[in-house]
């Protein structure tokens, strides 16, 4: 029926503009290219800044003397407060088990065992942590700074440390975040670009189409079924090229760089899906809008 | 200000028959009297404050053959433009074929523009295409089937004179024979008003004469004609009605009542050639 019609057309509009349909198709391979090396690089980093924020923990050292009924009350205070995610409990035998298999010969000497009950407090968000902390510690009537129970014997204090490793990563994230922004605004533009150039050749075509009678989607359909083509190509292209890339290159690399290896990143079959949607929505859309200008006759 | 003449009337032909076109959108029937096209009052301001057109006045009955002369911004481009919806009127009313054009929405103008043949000055053609393709995608706008298509247009093409030149792309064509092509295509749905904007502006004498002689060819088959040419010395010549416009104003509305109206269109050829210098003969 009609689809047969529109490919048709498109087809032939392709091979009539060959040169301004492969510089849509090459600006859509270089745009994609860029992009399927930045997500991964994107992953990457906000990977590792993450896993850094993920280990803001605050603890709570008990009492040595702290009976087990002490720690259940204060498991459950600390659940309790506002912000926290979750409480882990590492009991004195758990925490000497691990710590001796670090220094075996040091905890051997000791003879007994100096480690307290602690509770490891993971805030919400790692933004919070530092107000959990100011919970756990609230102020007494003095002024100075308390315990909300009389069974903990201190609370964790590396208030400068957490501040320097919150702000660092989340300027990292930002940073990226903004790179992305600009990538993604930069490589629409270009594609668009493109293509508005090259309907801006073929503008008084579309002209004499709607003096003929057509109407708009007549005319639109064999455009944007061209985008489709073009930006699934240049697609398909780059994929290859990032497919090639990363069996000569990556792959015998991440056998010893764990960066690479990260499991955070996006699996290939996924890349390979998010850059043709995009080439071919960008692209196809990019075409049918950009077309607008030239059917107000 | 009625200028439509009584004994245009006698002149009217049954149309052209147009049922075999599909999902074209016919104007609102309108009795046997309702002129095909209609200004009143029609006024048209540019932008730039330039006037296109100044309260014109004047109808065109069916199966007329109208000429719609004036110097260069005088509004014959305004008259075609408004016709074909390009642009809208500032003030005044326009109908065709009894339907008045300020009631057709943006998405219906394609629509109305089906029943509506129209030839350029410069002819409008699709560059990357042949002239059966041409041709061809008036017909396919309207989704004529290919069936449709491989009927009609070899018989369009062959009234028009195309017949040995379907496949040659329109920069291979002379200037006559593109607007050749570019009546074909105006002509291939059998739209009841046809409308050409200086049809033989890019031509030479002897050609224009052809083209003529093919537009007086579709008049006949009862297709109201309206053209728009500043070619004085053709005019003349035609005797058909003239409409005169000047900054606008229609002037001039003369209907020269001294040709036959039966005449064939070899004898309508014969007379062009012969009446004047400039025409001479081949």
């Amino acid at each position: 029926m009609r689809l047969g019609f529109f490919v048709r057309e498109s087809l032939r509009s392709m091979r009539r503009n060959a040169a301004p349909s492969f510089a849509a198709l090459a600006t859509v391979l270089v745009t994609m290219l860029v992009l399927g090396v930045f997500i991964p690089v994107f992953q990457a980093a906000t990977g590792a800044a993450e896993s850094v924020r993920g280990r803001v923990l605050v603890d709570v050292y008990m009492k040595t003397s702290a009976t087990s009924a002490a720690d259940a009350r204060v498991q459950k205070e600390i659940l309790a407060l506002p912000h926290v995610k979750s409480v882990s409990f590492e009991s004195k035998e758990q925490a000497l088990k691990q710590q001796s298999k670090q220094d075996p010969a040091a905890y051997a000497l000791l003879g007994s065992n100096p480690l307290p009950d602690t509770f490891h407090v993971t805030p919400d968000n790692p933004g919070n942590v530092l107000i959990v902390r100011g919970e756990l510690t609230p102020k007494g009537p003095d002024g100075h700074p308390g315990l909300i129970d009389p069974a903990i014997q201190n609370v964790s204090n590396h208030t400068e440390d957490t501040q320097k490793i919150l702000t660092i990563t989340s300027d990292v994230k930002w940073i990226l975040f903004a790179l992305t922004v600009l990538l993604v605004t930069a490589s629409t533009l270009l594609i668009a670009n493109t293509i508005r150039l090259s309907l801006y050749a073929r503008r008084r075509e579309v002209e004499v189409m709607k003096l003929v009678g057509a109407t708009d989607w007549f005319i639109r359909w064999p455009f944007v079924i061209e985008g489709v083509i073009v930006g699934a190509i240049g697609a398909m292209l780059a994929i290859l090229l990032l497919a090639v890339t990363k069996i000569a290159l990556l792959d015998p690399l991440a056998a010893n760089w764990s960066l690479i290896a990260a499991p955070r990143t996006i699996g290939f079959a996924w890349l390979v899906i998010v850059l043709l949607a995009s080439g071919v929505a960008i692209s196809a859309l990019g075409s049918g809008v950009s077309l607008r200008r030239f059917l107000r006759v | 200000m009625s200028v439509s003449e009584p004994h245009n009337r006698s002149r009217r032909r049954p149309v052209a028959p147009t049922t075999r076109a599909k999902k074209v959108s016919r104007p609102a029937r309108s009795g046997p009297g309702a002129p095909v096209i209609e200004f009143r009052g029609v006024s048209k301001l540019y932008a730039g404050g330039d006037i296109g057109l100044d309260q014109a006045t004047f109808s065109v009955e069916r199966g007329e053959f109208v000429f719609l002369v004036g110097s260069t911004g005088s509004g014959k481009s305004t008259v075609m433009r408004l016709l074909i919806k390009e642009i809208d009127c500032t003030d005044g009313m326009i109908r065709v074929a009894g339907r008045d054009l300020e009631e057709i929405t943006r998405r219906r103008v394609p629509l109305y523009r089906r029943n509506l043949g129209v030839v350029f000055q410069d002819f409008k053609l699709l560059p990357n295409r042949t002239v059966y393709e041409n041709v061809a995608y008036a017909l396919q706008v309207t989704g004529g089937t290919r069936r449709e298509i491989r009927d009609k247009v070899p018989d369009i093409l062959r009234l028009t004179g195309l017949s040995t030149k379907l496949h040659n792309y329109p920069e291979q064509l002379s200037g006559g024979e593109q607007q050749r092509v570019s009546i074909a295509r105006a002509f291939v749905n059998h739209p009841p008003l046809l409308l050409a904007d200086e049809p033989t502006g890019n031509l030479d004498p002897e050609t224009s004469i052809g083209i003529m002689q093919l537009l007086y060819r579709i008049n006949r088959t009862g297709t109201t004609v309206l053209v728009a040419t500043h070619d004085q010395a053709m005019v003349d010549k035609m005797r058909r009605r003239v409409l005169e416009l000047s900054r606008g104003r229609v002037v001039r509305d003369e209907a020269t009542g001294l040709y036959a109206r039966d005449e064939t269109t070899r004898e309508f050829a014969a007379r062009l050639r012969g009446a004047g210098i400039e025409y001479p003969e081949v």
